[in-house]
């Protein structure tokens, strides 16, 4: 980590807007780091406090507590046009009055660059966002996703070293959004800045970053790689937030890493540990739909269980299945060409799961 | 719940101090002139209420509540005893009764404007708009006498109705009260169209349409949807109409010539020739607290409203 | 029911008959005005035929130019002190969290709004009768101050609204790319306020022209503006010449709305 170097640092930041105790905390003792040339995204529901951090990071809001540090400074009583961060906002907010060109170069008249040097700047920014003959327009003129591409180029237009964007593409329609995601993991990597990205769309999340923090009631509950967040979550709101999720109640039978334990029903699996100790006791395991095995009833080998309700989605098939145990569970199996073999509502089925598909989550 | 120590926040604290500063500092010249060209020489009114007359003008330094009682009452000058201010109260009557007829004569009128208006499609709504929009911002005076030239001895109505016949003689209209409504009618209907097609012009028609899913008739829509959604609209012109009917001037002045006087006349003459300065201010004062009144009582009810709404 | 008009859910029987109605009844005073400030004859009575005359001899007399141009001064310089001082206080008060005192203020820039005009005229009589009695001075400050103080909230209401209709991001945006909150306010804010403040300004304007009673009480003997002559001879005799006022008065209120129309229909269609 080292080697990479931390671009941004957030340290023990809160925030709370009113007067304590009545008032609201949007943050709450956050910290986190953020390395350079790293695509990372802030996840989270309505309302988790992520917008607050971004602004923060950006210089809109000052926190009640704690510091803002950027490549080692402490900018936290930086006024925001002192702060070599540029934002793309979710409305975008290109200025009515000015042409495409006049925004792309905004920043950079604002810094007291030369005539030339803005010019050509601009061409490139409207080059790399693929609007070159658009420079003359005005952003009344323009469609949604093309004045979401003068915001990305506005912004990078000064270089910063930071890039904060804030749920830019929440206005796009869906096939758009898409290409963007692609664009924008694209620019990122050939630019080498540092992509701090907001959203509360996991799949966005997870397609487009290095790393993710995933947020809630103003703290961040884990940071790491899509992979791990997807496949280790460390609590019950990260399971069921990204993706889908099924909670099972066990028991353990032997602790340890992994430990063995006893689902209800008298099934004996092996389940994985969420944190560093190992758990005892009744706990709270959690299984993604898709590591969950349909066998024939009577198998022996499995959980029983009846499909209640199936829905189709051309590449897969979620069943839902109420076990006899009394929990509920969907399972995600691939659709076969042919339609042989898929489940049917009022099947009895037998569960099984992949190795290391359980893990513990709480108790 | 963590507790958050009084050093912090310190930057957040800061922040926000400077924008008040920022804004009241913005505020400052605005008030700083309001102040002095407005609301500051209305509490010199209110002082002037309680002194004595000066002998030609202005007030003697004598406190007393001589100008409150005389609103209403007057003392005999022979025996000095108090008897109900006849002429006084006869003004009153007049603003009130004036005021609140020409208040809903713009209703009977100002309603179906506003409502056509409001039905208008696209570019004709801006037309008729446009239409009803110039009379309003139409110097008051010109109004006035636009209606003045109608309706006096050798005015438009008169050598009409002698034209064709129907009369043989001028009829009086001037220096009456009628003239004065009719004055006041005329002047105010635009203020009372134009609050009224703002809510008409908000009111969402799929509502008529279930009410004739429902089996109402014209008038039932009209009474039972229309009317009480669009109320807060008619409050609003209502007021509108009837708080500068009540302090009305020129209209009554010009129209109503000496005799027929309002308050706003009234309240004059103690300036001119009653040479009642503490008078003038007391009655000053009464109708400014009419008008108060009228206000909160309009915010209570559109507040309630938008409750209920 | 009548056959063979389509039922439409928005007619009201008789609402266009006296809408139609209300709209003759309003314009036909006015329309006399401008038709008989034409009349070569006197009086409505008679119609002796076409001619100008009426608005020569009021060009040329000396009471209504002086009249209209104190008019004009006066009108002027409250719609610049007035804009200005709004526009201060809009900015101070618009799109911006809650802070102590902001319904105080609200009060206060309204309150021209709310008093009758008889009543504030009473008070600046008195207040200023005890100025002129202190310094003699007795020019034509006493109406420029009146009048800068109640178009405030004339000319404040058209900047609010246009102001709440801007995106507060628009300036954090500035901000974000390096402008100084100075820059920020001349290259962003102030543009995009712009035509509010333009509106505010006419509207001011035109208030101003207009006002009678404030004027008449304030003003010292021989300070005629148009309105107050225009009264004066109303209670005198009454001469066509104030037809002729009268129309050419219309016609700058026709002129600046029809100017204030088009351009709202230019603004609402950009954004």
């Amino acid at each position: 980590m080292t080697e990479q170097g931390v671009a941004v640092s957030a340290q023990s930041v809160s925030k709370v807007f009113g007067v304590p105790p009545n008032g609201m905390r949007a943050l709450d003792a956050v910290s986190v780091d953020i390395r350079r040339n790293e695509f990372f995204t802030l996840l989270g529901p309505s309302g988790c406090g992520k917008t607050t951090l971004l602004r923060m990071i950006a210089g809109f809001e000052a926190p009640t507590e704690g510091t803002i540090l950027l490549e080692g400074t402490d900018i936290t009583a930086e006024p925001p046009f002192k702060r070599p961060v540029n934002t793309v906002f979710q409305s975008y907010a290109l200025f009515p009055h000015l042409t495409v060109a006049q925004n792309i170069g905004f920043g950079l008249e604002m810094l007291g660059r030369n005539r030339a040097e803005i010019d050509t700047t601009v061409r490139e920014m409207l080059a790399l966002v693929r609007m070159e003959e658009m420079g003359g327009r005005l952003p009344a003129q323009l469609s949604g996703g093309q004045q979401q591409r003068v915001a990305l180029a506005r912004a990078l237009a000064p270089r910063p070293s930071v890039l904060l964007l804030d749920e830019p593409l929440s206005a796009l329609d869906l096939k758009l959004r898409q290409q963007m995601q692609i664009e924008l993991k694209r620019m990122q990597r050939d630019t080498g800045i540092t992509f701090i990205f907001v959203t509360h769309d996991q799949e966005e999340a997870l397609t487009m970053s290095d790393r993710i923090g995933v947020m809630n009631g103003g703290r961040i509950l884990q940071v790491g790689s899509p992979h791990e967040i997807y496949n280790r979550p460390v609590n019950r709101f990260v399971a069921s937030f990204i993706g889908e999720s099924n909670f099972l109640d066990a028991e353990i039978v032997e602790s340890g890493r992994p430990a063995r334990v006893r689902l209800a029903g008298g099934l004996e699996a092996t389940a994985d540990c969420a944190d560093g100790e190992a758990a005892s006791g009744k706990v709270t395991l959690t299984v993604r739909p898709e590591q969950i095995v349909l066998g024939q009833e009577g198998d022996g080998s499995g959980l029983a269980g009846k499909v209640t309700n199936t829905l189709y989605f051309g590449t897969d098939m979620h069943c839902y299945i109420d076990l006899d145990n009394g929990a509920q569970l969907v399972a995600r199996t691939p659709a076969t060409t042919d339609g042989r073999g898929l489940h049917q509502v009022g099947d009895a089925v037998s569960i099984g799961f992949a190795p290391g598909a359980l893990r513990i989550i709480g108790g | 719940m963590t507790r958050v120590p009084p050093e912090a926040g310190l930057l957040e604290a800061n922040v926000e101090a400077e924008r008040v500063k920022r804004n009241w500092l913005l505020s400052l010249p605005a008030l700083v002139l309001l102040l002095v060209g407005a609301s500051g020489p209305l509490v010199i009114v209110l002082v002037y209420s309680f002194m004595e007359p000066g002998d030609f003008s202005g007030v003697v330094w004598n406190p007393t509540f001589d100008a409150w009682v005389q609103i209403f009452f007057s003392r005999d000058i022979f025996d000095g005893t108090l008897g109900l201010a006849d002429a006084h109260l006869t003004i009153f009557w007049r603003s009130v009764r004036l005021s609140l007829l020409t208040t809903l004569i713009t209703i009977a009128f100002g309603l179906p404007t506003a409502y056509f208006i409001a039905t208008r499609p696209g570019r004709a709504r801006v037309f008729w708009l446009f239409l009803i929009t110039i009379p309003f911002w139409t110097n008051l005076l010109v109004r006035t006498f636009a209606i003045l030239e109608v309706i006096r001895s050798e005015g438009l109505i008169n050598t009409w109705l002698q034209k064709l016949g129907v009369i043989s003689e001028p009829i009086q209209i001037m220096y009456t009260d009628t003239a004065v409504l009719i004055g006041m009618a005329y002047v105010y209907l635009p203020l009372m169209v134009l609050p009224l097609y703002a809510a008409i012009e908000r009111f969402d028609f799929k509502l008529v349409e279930a009410g004739y899913d429902l089996y109402a008739n014209r008038w039932q829509v009209l009474r039972r949807v229309i009317l009480p959604i669009v109320k807060p609209g008619i409050v609003a012109g209502s007021i509108l109409v009837f708080v500068p009917s009540l302090g009305a001037y020129v209209t009554p002045r010009v129209l109503g010539g000496g005799k027929n006087m309002m308050i706003g006349n009234f309240i004059e003459l103690q300036f001119g020739q009653g040479r009642n300065w503490p008078l003038g201010s007391s009655l000053s004062i009464l109708l400014l607290l009419i008008v108060m009144v009228a206000l909160l009582v309009y915010v209570r009810v559109s507040t309630r409203g938008a409750d209920n709404a | 029911m009548r056959k063979g008009k389509p039922f439409s859910i928005r007619r009201i029987p008789g609402f266009t008959a006296i809408a139609v109605t209300c709209f003759v009844l309003l314009y036909a005073p006015i329309l006399t005005i401008v038709v008989y400030s034409f009349n070569a004859g006197e009086s409505v009575a008679l119609w002796k035929g076409f001619s100008t005359q009426w608005y020569y001899e009021a060009a040329r007399n000396e009471a209504v130019q002086e009249a209209t141009l104190r008019s004009l001064i006066i009108a002027l310089s409250a719609s610049a002190i007035s804009t200005v001082l709004a526009t201060m206080a809009a900015l101070g008060t618009t799109r911006t969290r809650r802070f102590p005192g902001r319904t105080l203020i609200y009060v206060m820039i309204n309150q021209p709004l709310m008093v009758p005009e008889i009543v504030t005229a009473v008070a600046l009589l008195i207040f200023f009768a005890s100025i002129k009695v202190a310094t003699g001075y007795s020019g034509l400050g006493y109406l420029i101050l009146a009048h800068s103080a109640f178009c405030i909230p004339f000319a404040y209401l058209p900047i609010r609204a246009r102001m709440e209709g801007m995106d507060l991001a628009l300036e954090s945006a500035a901000a974000d790319l390096y402008a100084t909150p100075w820059r920020t306010f001349r290259r962003i804010t102030l543009p995009l306020m712009a035509p509010g403040i333009v509106a505010g300004a006419m509207l001011a304007f035109v208030i101003s022209l207009d006002d009678v009673i404030i004027t008449e009480f304030v003003k010292s003997a021989g300070q005629d503006t148009l309105p107050t002559y225009m009264l004066g001879q109303l209670r005198r005799a009454i001469t066509p010449e104030v037809n002729a006022i009268s129309t050419v008065l219309l016609a700058l209120t026709v002129l600046l709305l029809t100017v204030f129309f088009l351009l709202s229909g230019r603004n609402t269609a950009k954004s």
